[in-house]
Formats: structure tokens, C-alpha cells, sequence
């Protein structure tokens, strides 16, 4: 599982930055957004996958080490909010952007 | 009177006065003089009283704690020098005071000006009583500040604001390198406190750090008192009013370099490096000053450059580090300021009456203004270093040091006669100040007829004259008590005898004084008549000016080196920096990995999910697609990004992660419909972009991109895999999960963690989210579409058209007939959609759900409705105030932070209970509900505001063509 997961951070994480690298802003806001999915997971799996583990606390008695790390969930869920207001703040710079320079070359003009 | 009651009120009096003369009326000359005048006489008092503990006891002190962590406390100490200065600073302080009274004109604002003066008072005397080397340099940095304040206060002219910008970029530049240096001392000594440093002398000189430490405190030392190479601020800080030069750049601040010099004077001198160093930076600015002096046409300039070379001396005396030149450097700061400022203050007096400083403009003014004539000579002649005066005497003592050895060398040798050189250049520009304004053909075209000044504004410049003359004549019994007790502060044990007399007899000295008087007189008529007409610097050296070396650096940083880095790193070249930033990345993780720490292990296929890797099959298809429709197909690319977000959502939830997979559903959609709203403003693309790169190049370009993206997935994957192959360490995650129920009152981990353990960084996280929205609000207020964005998109005119052309149709009526089905559930969804938020917030602390996911839910409700009916039907119905939301939930969370305090628990901390509601039963009740109510309105404000301003946009073409529609309309009829 865990390399399935590696090899899918991989490829969002590839794809991303290829997307980063491009001259046009629509592909680096998309290329923006899957770097940010690739990251997302790969902090989430710092704290390791585990399937079934029971993700609130239950009345019943257990170990703790049947939980799931909660540490990197809570990074991650923040982030993910975070990520979206970036992604939106990043488009509209990139809208005004393109408004005041007529084109949607990064840099502002075309070369 | 204690010793912390009087240090404390000599430092705090004049800043006390500073903010008072700021509230005062602009016009208020008398009472902003009185004002800044008692504060200065106070002072002075509060001074005189002190002398009698002074000379018992040594040193007066007060120490408060400041930051005892760091050993550092608030200390200031009064001796014997310290003594002299201040008295220096609050009584020619006084006498500017009264004199700028007169000065000043009833247009300009005074009380910038007074309350300025009285601040710069104020931080001089804390240099001169700070008992700590770094409440020194603090109350340095605030000379440099005042200093530049008040030689810009006539900011209206370009003059005033670069000598202003000069002088702080160099003392600036020179109180960084001196912080540097009192930090070596400090590392050196062990402590900042002057008394420790004072005491361990021979340390400091036989340390390793010796060298830099002198050279960072001569870089501080030799900038504020203007000494060669960094002289060139002084001659242009002279756009500031005469009172100010004569106050800082005569008297006192210019001499706090100097000061400093001399303090530090019994632990740092008397080495080679001093000798060298220091003698060479003052026999330059010496010789160079006055020569320089006797070329310049402007009053202020001649003194000003006077005032370098006179600084030079007292510098080259100090450099000696015999105890007799200390002697002589003292008394020279004391007999320079009397005479000095009342050179400076007769310069603006004549300003002042005829409205010019050019010397080659002025003459015969004695005619005119005997009583400041006589006056201006006198001090002149103190300034030459004519006998009976007190310029006279130090000069004496210069001389009996510059015959004496002191260190074998060239260096030594020569100062004799470079001593004399430089004294018969005083002679002539005192000459030429004195001859060329008084004497001579009676001025014709003046701007002003000239006369006498009122009274007061000649009592300063007539007290200052009679201390010359008072000490020149009487020194021992005058000032002599006064210098030994600075002279003993500052030498302790090595203070030698001196003797203060007008005759020493027919010595070397007295020769050197004669040859000076007489081949400065002949100098002078050698050089009157090309005086008249020559430009302004002496013949030769005039290009070798420090002001344009100095505009010339300054143009080279800030505008040349400033315009390559913007070439290189600006926003013109996003690419390639991307690219560098990305292969750094790759190269730092890179290097960790091949030094074989991963311990990576071979894939291992055993436990594969078929289910999951069908997920992921299909996300990875359409990260990959993504990857590769953007450019053309925006619409597809965006259908993709949402299927790799959901095979993320997926996997959340598979790896028991609840929460992060009802968050990332929520956000997949509302990100979708933000970008949704973009695309709309983006330019048409349908074929290849024509550039003018060659085939090859692109191809090379996009196979070296697609290497980079390449190595950095291939990167992210190893790493992942070999972290995640890694067996799990003990964590923080256990304390939470223990305390989780039992301190933080909620089941659900995640959400206690976001909302109580690290409350203050989810405030912070919806404190960004706030900042980000209101961006985004305020940068589309101004948004400027494309000219080819303006018109409706296509589709919308084809349906437009098609009502139109259809009577009984109107606009919009097709788009409405495709929706009407989504519209329809949309809207009976709005009241499920917010209880479903409502729950998910309220269950949050026990179960999957929270103020996060809660917030972008109601969002969504509200968005959806925008989606189903249009912009303009919702708004008429539904008055949604996200900017409120954000600033009342905001204010929500940190209320219920700050609540923690009344109980007296730190910031943020929560309570929680369970509460028992009649019907529902048992409901957790956590005090962090209420900030996960602030988190809730403020996703909610926060995501709503970034929608609907971007959704605006469409409606305010709409608006704005529809008015140009109704003008054109207009104006036809």
C-alpha cells in the first residue's frame, strides 16, 4: 500500500511541477493545486496509513496505539483550507494580472 | 536629591519636554523658547548642583534592572568628563534655544522644530551619561535620527533632504559598525556595563579580537564626528538652520565621536594599530579640513569645514595616547564649542540681515553690525588661535604634543609640521571669515539692507565670546577645576600635571603659534583676489569630492546593482527562477539520500488493495491528464484536477481519516467553482502560441521541464516510501490522544487538537484565511478585465439573441429554462444544506466535523443558490455579509481566548463540560465550541467573499455596459 501511495505522490507531485514550469498562469494555478494534493498526502503519511483504525476516541477500552496519529490529520486539515484560499488569492492576482498586461504569460509579457 | 532621581530626570526632562513643544500652536515661538529654554536651564541646574558630589565622590550612578537574562541593566553614570559635556550640551543648548527664538521665522512650524531640538538634547545626554555601552550606542542611533530630522527641516528644499539623507546614511552605517565593535567589547569583556569596560583595559588591548573591535568602533567614532574619509556629510548637513549647526554640528553631537574616543581612550589607546589608524584618520581630516576651508564661498561651509579640522586635531591629539595629549583633546572639545557656536550663530545672524552667506557677495558689513562684527572677530580669533582667547591655549598644548615623540616613525615626525601647516590655514580662513564679511567695498545688490539683529538674539553668541575671552585670559582660575575633574575621570591614576598658563615662556610652541599667525596672514593676501572669483573648493583637489563619490554609491546600489538583481531575480523571470528554485530542492533532498541514510527497502506489492489501486489508476490518469490539457482544454484540465482531488478524498478516508476526507471533498467543490468563475476571464486559445523560438529550442525547453518534474516526483516518491517504511517513532500524537478526552473534553481528536491544544495556531491560520479573502476583495475592486474579455461570452449572446427575437421572451429566459431543474432541488436543498452544516459544526468535538468543514458546507449552501438563480435574484432576496462574518467571527475567537484570562488561565485555554438539554439529553459543552464558531463564521465569511467577488465580476460588465448602453442612448435622443 504504502508504495502505491509513494508512487501517487509521485506522479501529482511530477505532473505539478511540470504544470509550475509552464509559461501560461492557468497552468500553474492547476499545476498549484495538484502539488498541493501531492503534499497534503505526503504529510499525511508521516503518520503512517492505517487502515480501520478508529479514527475518534471510543468509550470501549483500548490502547492508544490502536488510534491513528492524529498530529499530521490536523496539519493537513488546515492546510487544505489554507490551500484553497492560496489557490484563490493566486487566480485572482493572475486574473488582475492578465487584465493589466493583456496576457497570461507569467511573466507579464510574451517572449 | 538622590543620584537615580537626578540622572533620571537629566534623561527623561528633555523628551518630556520634546512630546509638550509638539502639541504646542505652529506659530508659538515665545512659548515653545520658553518651554525648551527651562527645560535646557533645568537641566543645567539640576547640573551645576551636582558638581560639589561630583568631586567628592567621583562618579555618580543609577542602575534599574532591564534584562538581567542578558546581564545588561539600565545604567547611567555621571564622572567628572560626562560632566563637562553635558554642561556643554544644556548650556550652549540654552543659548540656542533663546538664540533660535529670533532665528526662527514666525512662517516656519516651530514646534517640529523645538520639539526636535529638546529630543536631541536629550538622547546626547544620554550618550554622554549612559553607564552601559549599549544604552550608549541606543541613545547614538537617536542622535543620528534627531540629526537628521532637523538638518531636513526645511524639507521643502532639495538641499535639506539630501544633506539630511547623507548624514543618516553615513552616521547610520558608522552605528551599525559600532554596534559591531561593542558587541566584540562586550564579548571581549564579558559585560557592556562602561565601569567593567573601563576596568579591564589591558584585556581588551592583548585580545585577539583587538583589531576588528577598533577598527568596527573608529568606523563609529570617525563617521559621527566627520572625520576624513567620511567628512563629506558635515559640509552638506549645513542645510539645516543655523541654531541646529551650531548646536550638533559644532558643540555636541559631531564632538560624540570624539566623546566616545575618549572614553574608551584608557582601554583602547596606546597601541601601534591606535597610534596609526587613528592618527592618520586625524592629521588627515586636520590638514585636509582646513585647507578645504579656506576655499569655500559659503559661511557655514568654511566653518563647517573648519569644524572637521578642528575635529582632526582633537582626534590626532587623542591618537597620541599620551596623557598630556588626552589633556589637550579635552580642553580642545570645550574652547572648539564655546567658539564654534558663536561663530555659527554670528554666520546666521548675518544670513539672517542681508539674506546671503556667499562671501563673495558680502563686505564691509561692520558699517552696518559692529556689535556682531566684534564679536565674530573675537571668536574668529579663537578660532585662529590668537593669544588671550582659549583657541590659543589648547593650541599650545597641541603644538608642545606634536614636537613631543611619541612613537617612532614618519608618521611622528611629521606632525609638527603638518600641526603648523594646518594652523596657518586656520589663520587664513579665520581671516578670510572676518575680512571678507566686514571689511572691504560696502555690498551692493544684497537681498536685504542690512542691521543690527534684536538684543537677544546677540546674548548667546556675546555670553559664548566672553567664555573665550574669560578662559583665554583667567584659565586657571576659570575652568582650570573644572578640567582636572574631567581630565582625573577620565585618566584616573595617570592624570598628569599640567599647568593652564597664557606664558610659558619663549618655547618651541610659541614659535610654531607666531610662524602660523604671520604665513596664515600672508597666505590670506596671497589669495584674496583669487578668493573673489574662484569656485567653490581649493584649485586640483575640488574633484576629489566625497558628495558626488557618495551620490555616485548611492546611484550605483540603489538604482544600478538594484535594476541588475531586478533582471535577475524580478518577477520578468518567473521561469527560470521556478526552475532554480525546484532543481535546489531537489538537490538538498538529493544529498541526505545519496549519503545512504534512507535505508530504503525493495517495493513490496504484498499488501495492494485492488479496490484503492483502481482509485488510484484512475487519479493518477487524471493528475497526468491534467498535466497535459491545461494549456488547450482548461475546462478538461479542471474536470481532472477535481478526479485526482477525489481519489485523494478517497484515500483520507480510507487511512482513517475522516475529517480530512469530508475536508477535502468540501474544498474540491468549492474550489471548482472558483476556478470555474475564473475561466471566464482567461484568453481564447485554440492553436499554437506563434513566438518567435525555433522549434528545437521548445523542444529542448519542454524535454528539460519534463527531467525537472521527472526527478522531483520520482523524489517525492522514494521519500515517501522510505519515511513511510520507517518504523513509527513515539510521538506527540500520544499526548494528545491522551488527553484528548480528559483535558480537551472531545472524542474527536483532530478537531480538539485544531480548536484547544493549538488554538493559537488555527487563530493565526483564520487570521490568513481572513487576510487572504479581504485581498482578493479589495484587488477585484480594481480588477481591469482584457479588452477581449469585456463583451458576453458567446453562448450567452446566441440565447440572448434567440429571446430577443422571440416576443414573448425576454433575456436570460433559456438560460433559465436549461436550469430549472438543478435550480429547483438547489433551492429546496439550501435549508438541508445548513442544518447538515449546523450538525456537522455542533458534532465536530465528538465525531468527524468541525468549524472548518461546517463553515465551507454553509458556504457551499449559499454559493449553490448563486449557481441555480443568477447573481442578481439571490441578491435581491438574500443579504449575505461575508466581510461582517469574518470580522465578528474573528473577534468571536478571540474573545473567547481572551475569556480564559478573567479566570486567569492563559490565552486560549478551554473548559468543558457536559451540558444536559431537556429533550436532546447529554450534549458535550466545550468553551472551544465558541471558537469553533469563530472558525465556522469565518470559512464561511472568508470563502463566500472570495466566490461572490469573483462571481461580481460578470454582473459589473454587465452593469457598466448597460450604462454605456443608456448613455449612448442618450445621447442620440
Amino acid at each position: 500500500m504504502a508504495l502505491l501511495l509513494a508512487a501517487c505522490i509521485g506522479i501529482l507531485a511530477g505532473s505539478g511541477v511540470w504544470l509550475l514550469l509552464r509559461p501560461r498562469t492557468y497552468q500553474v494555478v492547476i499545476g498549484l493545486s495538484l502539488c498541493a494534493l501531492a503534499v497534503n498526502l505526503f504529510i499525511f503519511s508521516m503518520g503512517r496509513l492505517r487502515s480501520g483504525a478508529p479514527p475518534v476516541l471510543g468509550s470501549t477500552t483500548g490502547t492508544l496505539a490502536d488510534y491513528a496519529d492524529p498530529v499530521p490529520q490536523a496539519l493537513v486539515l488546515t492546510a487544505i483550507v489554507i490551500g484553497f484560499a492560496t489557490t484563490a488569492l493566486l487566480l485572482v492576482v493572475l486574473l488582475a494580472a492578465r487584465g493589466l498586461t493583456g496576457t497570461d504569460h507569467v511573466d507579464g509579457q510574451e517572449r | 536629591m538622590t543620584d537615580d532621581v537626578l540622572l533620571t530626570i537629566l534623561i527623561v526632562l528633555p523628551f518630556v519636554g520634546s512630546l509638550l513643544a509638539a502639541t504646542f500652536r505652529p506659530n508659538a515661538r515665545n512659548s515653545e523658547a520658553w518651554l525648551a529654554g527651562g527645560v535646557a536651564l533645568i537641566c543645567l541646574f539640576l547640573l551645576v548642583f551636582a558638581y560639589p558630589a561630583i568631586v567628592e565622590r567621583g562618579v555618580l550612578r543609577s542602575e534599574a534592572e532591564w534584562i538581567p537574562a542578558l546581564g545588561l541593566s539600565f545604567s547611567l553614570r555621571l564622572d567628572g568628563f560626562a560632566w563637562m559635556f553635558a554642561l556643554l550640551v544644556t548650556g550652549i543648548g540654552f543659548l540656542v534655544v533663546l538664540y533660535a527664538r529670533y532665528y526662527m521665522s514666525p512662517n516656519d512650524p516651530v514646534p517640529r522644530f523645538f520639539s526636535f531640538l529638546l529630543a536631541f538634547m536629550g538622547s546626547m545626554l544620554g550618550i554622554v551619561i549612559a553607564g552601559n555601552l549599549i544604552i550608549l550606542l541606543f541613545f547614538w542611533e537617536l542622535t543620528s535620527i534627531f540629526s537628521f530630522l532637523l538638518i531636513g527641516y526645511w524639507h521643502h528644499t532639495a538641499g535639506a533632504r539630501d544633506g539630511a539623507r547623507m548624514a543618516l546614511v553615513v552616521t547610520g552605517f558608522g552605528g551599525v559598525a559600532l554596534l559591531a565593535g561593542v558587541v566584540l567589547i562586550g564579548q571581549i569583556v564579558g559585560s557592556y556595563d562602561l565601569d567593567q569596560v573601563l576596568a579591564s583595559g589591558e584585556a581588551i588591548r592583548s585580545h585577539v579580537l583587538y583589531l576588528p573591535a577598533l577598527v568596527l568602533i573608529l568606523l563609529g567614532t570617525l563617521t559621527k564626528s566627520a572625520q576624513f574619509p567620511f567628512h563629506f556629510w558635515l559640509p552638506n548637513a549645513m542645510a539645516a538652520p543655523t541654531p541646529v549647526s551650531a548646536l550638533l554640528h559644532s558643540a555636541t553631537m559631531v564632538k560624540a565621536g570624539v566623546f566616545l574616543l575618549t572614553r574608551l581612550w584608557p582601554v583602547m589607546a596606546g597601541t601601534p594599530e591606535w597610534f596609526w589608524l587613528l592618527g592618520l584618520a586625524g592629521m588627515a581630516a586636520l590638514l585636509l579640513g582646513a585647507f578645504f576651508a579656506i576655499f569655500q564661498h559659503d559661511l557655514k561651509g568654511l566653518l563647517a569645514y573648519s569644524t572637521i579640522s578642528h575635529l582632526g586635531l582633537i582626534t590626532m591629539l587623542l591618537s597620541l595616547g599620551s596623557p598630556l595629549g588626552a589633556v589637550a583633546a579635552i580642553f580642545h572639545m570645550m574652547n572648539h564649542a564655546t567658539f564654534k557656536a558663536s561663530l555659527f550663530m554670528a554666520a546666521g545672524i548675518i544670513d539672517h540681515e542681508t539674506g546671503t552667506r556667499d562671501m563673495r557677495k558680502l563686505g564691509g558689513l561692520f558699517h552696518y553690525l559692529p556689535v556682531t562684527a566684534t564679536l565674530a572677530m573675537v571668536a574668529s580669533a579663537a578660532m585662529a588661535g590668537v593669544p588671550l582667547l582659549n583657541g590659543f591655549l589648547s593650541k599650545e598644548m597641541f603644538f608642545a604634543e606634536a614636537i613631543e615623540t611619541h612613537v617612532h616613525s614618519l608618521l611622528d615626525t611629521s606632525q609638527p609640521y603638518v600641526a603648523v601647516l594646518a594652523s596657518t590655514f586656520a589663520v587664513t580662513y579665520s581671516l578670510r571669515f572676518i575680512h571678507s564679511v566686514f571689511f572691504g567695498a560696502k555690498p551692493h545688490d544684497l537681498p536685504r539692507e542690512p542691521h543690527e539683529p534684536p538684543f537677544w538674539m546677540r546674548v548667546p553668541s556675546m555670553f559664548l565670546v566672553l567664555a573665550c575671552l574669560v578662559v583665554g585670559i583667567f584659565p586657571a582660575a576659570t575652568v582650570g577645576p573644572y578640567l582636572l575633574t574631567a581630565v582625573q575621570s577620565v585618566l584616573g591614576p595617570r592624570t598628569p600635571v599640567f599647568s593652564l598658563a597664557i606664558w610659558h615662556g619663549f618655547n618651541l610652541p610659541l614659535i610654531m603659534s607666531a610662524v602660523a599667525l604671520v604665513a596664515g596672514a600672508l597666505l590670506y593676501l596671497a589669495l584674496k583676489n583669487y578668493l573673489r572669483h574662484s569656485p567653490v573648493g581649493p584649485p586640483v583637489l575640488r574633484h576629489l569630492n566625497g558628495r558626488h563619490l557618495f551620490e555616485r554609491g548611492v546611484i550605483v546600489l540603489s538604482l544600478k546593482w538594484s535594476r541588475a538583481a531586478e533582471l535577475v531575480f524580478s518577477t520578468r523571470r518567473l521561469q527560470p527562477q521556478l526552475r532554480i528554485l525546484l532543481l535546489a530542492a531537489a538537490l538538498a533532498a538529493f544529498v541526505p539520500i545519496s549519503m545512504g541514510s534512507l535505508g530504503l527497502q525493495g517495493p513490496d506489492w504484498s499488501d495492494l488493495d485492488p479496490a484503492l489501486a483502481l482509485v488510484w489508476l484512475a487519479g493518477a490518469g487524471c493528475a497526468i491528464g491534467a498535466a497535459h490539457q491545461a494549456k488547450y482544454h482548461r475546462l478538461v484540465a479542471l474536470v481532472l484536477l477535481g478526479g485526482a482531488g477525489l481519489a485523494t478524498c478517497i484515500t483520507f478516508a480510507w487511512f482513517s481519516a475522516p475529517d480530512l476526507a469530508l475536508t477535502q471533498l468540501l474544498v474540491e467543490i468549492v474550489t471548482t467553482i472558483l476556478i470555474l468563475l475564473g475561466l471566464r476571464w482567461l484568453p481564447k486559445r485554440f492553436e499554437e502560441i506563434e513566438t518567435a523560438e525555433e522549434p528545437w529550442r521548445r523542444r529542448l525547453r519542454r524535454s528539460r521541464d519534463l527531467g525537472i518534474a521527472f526527478v522531483v516526483g520520482a523524489g517525492m516518491a522514494t521519500l515517501a516510501y522510505a519515511v513511510m517504511m520507517l518504523p513509527m517513532p513515539e510521538t506527540i500524537g500520544s499526548y494528545f490522544l491522551e488527553r484528548s478526552y480528559t483535558e480537551g473534553g472531545g472524542r474527536n481528536v483532530v478537531n480538539v487538537i485544531l480548536v484547544d491544544f493549538r488554538g493559537f495556531d488555527t487563530l493565526g491560520e483564520i487570521t490568513v484565511l481572513a487576510i487572504v479573502a479581504l485581498t482578493i476583495f479589495a484587488l477585484l475592486r480594481r480588477f481591469r478585465p482584457a479588452p477581449d474579455n469585456i463583451g458576453s461570452p458567446l453562448q450567452q449572446r446566441r440565447q440572448n439573441a434567440f429571446d430577443e427575437a422571440e416576443p414573448d421572451r425576454k433575456a436570460g429566459d433559456t438560460l433559465g429554462d436549461y436550469l430549472v431543474v438543478p435550480s429547483v432541488i438547489m433551492k429546496w436543498l439550501f435549508p438541508v444544506i445548513i442544518v447538515l452544516a449546523i450538525y456537522l459544526f455542533l458534532r465536530g468535538h465528538d465525531l468527524p466535523g468541525g468549524g472548518f468543514a461546517g463553515g465551507i458546507t454553509l458556504a457551499t449552501a449559499f454559493i449553490l443558490q448563486y449557481l441555480a438563480s443568477g447573481t442578481i435574484w439571490v441578491e435581491d432576496r438574500l443579504r449575505i455579509l461575508p466581510v461582517n462574518w469574518i470580522g465578528l467571527s474573528l473577534l468571536l475567537a478571540a474573545i473567547t481566548g481572551m475569556a480564559s484570562w478573567l479566570f486567569g488561565y492563559p490565552f486560549l485555554t478551554s473548559y468543558s463540560q457536559y451540558v444536559d438539554i431537556p429533550l436532546i439529553g447529554s450534549v458535550p459543552g466545550a468553551t472551544a465550541l465558541f471558537f469553533d464558531l469563530g472558525v465556522f463564521g469565518l470559512v464561511v465569511g472568508a470563502t463566500v467573499l472570495m466566490l461572490i467577488a469573483l462571481a461580481h465580476q460578470s454582473v459589473r460588465k454587465l452593469r457598466a455596459s448597460r450604462t454605456t448602453t443608456a448613455q449612448a442612448a442618450r445621447e442620440e435622443a
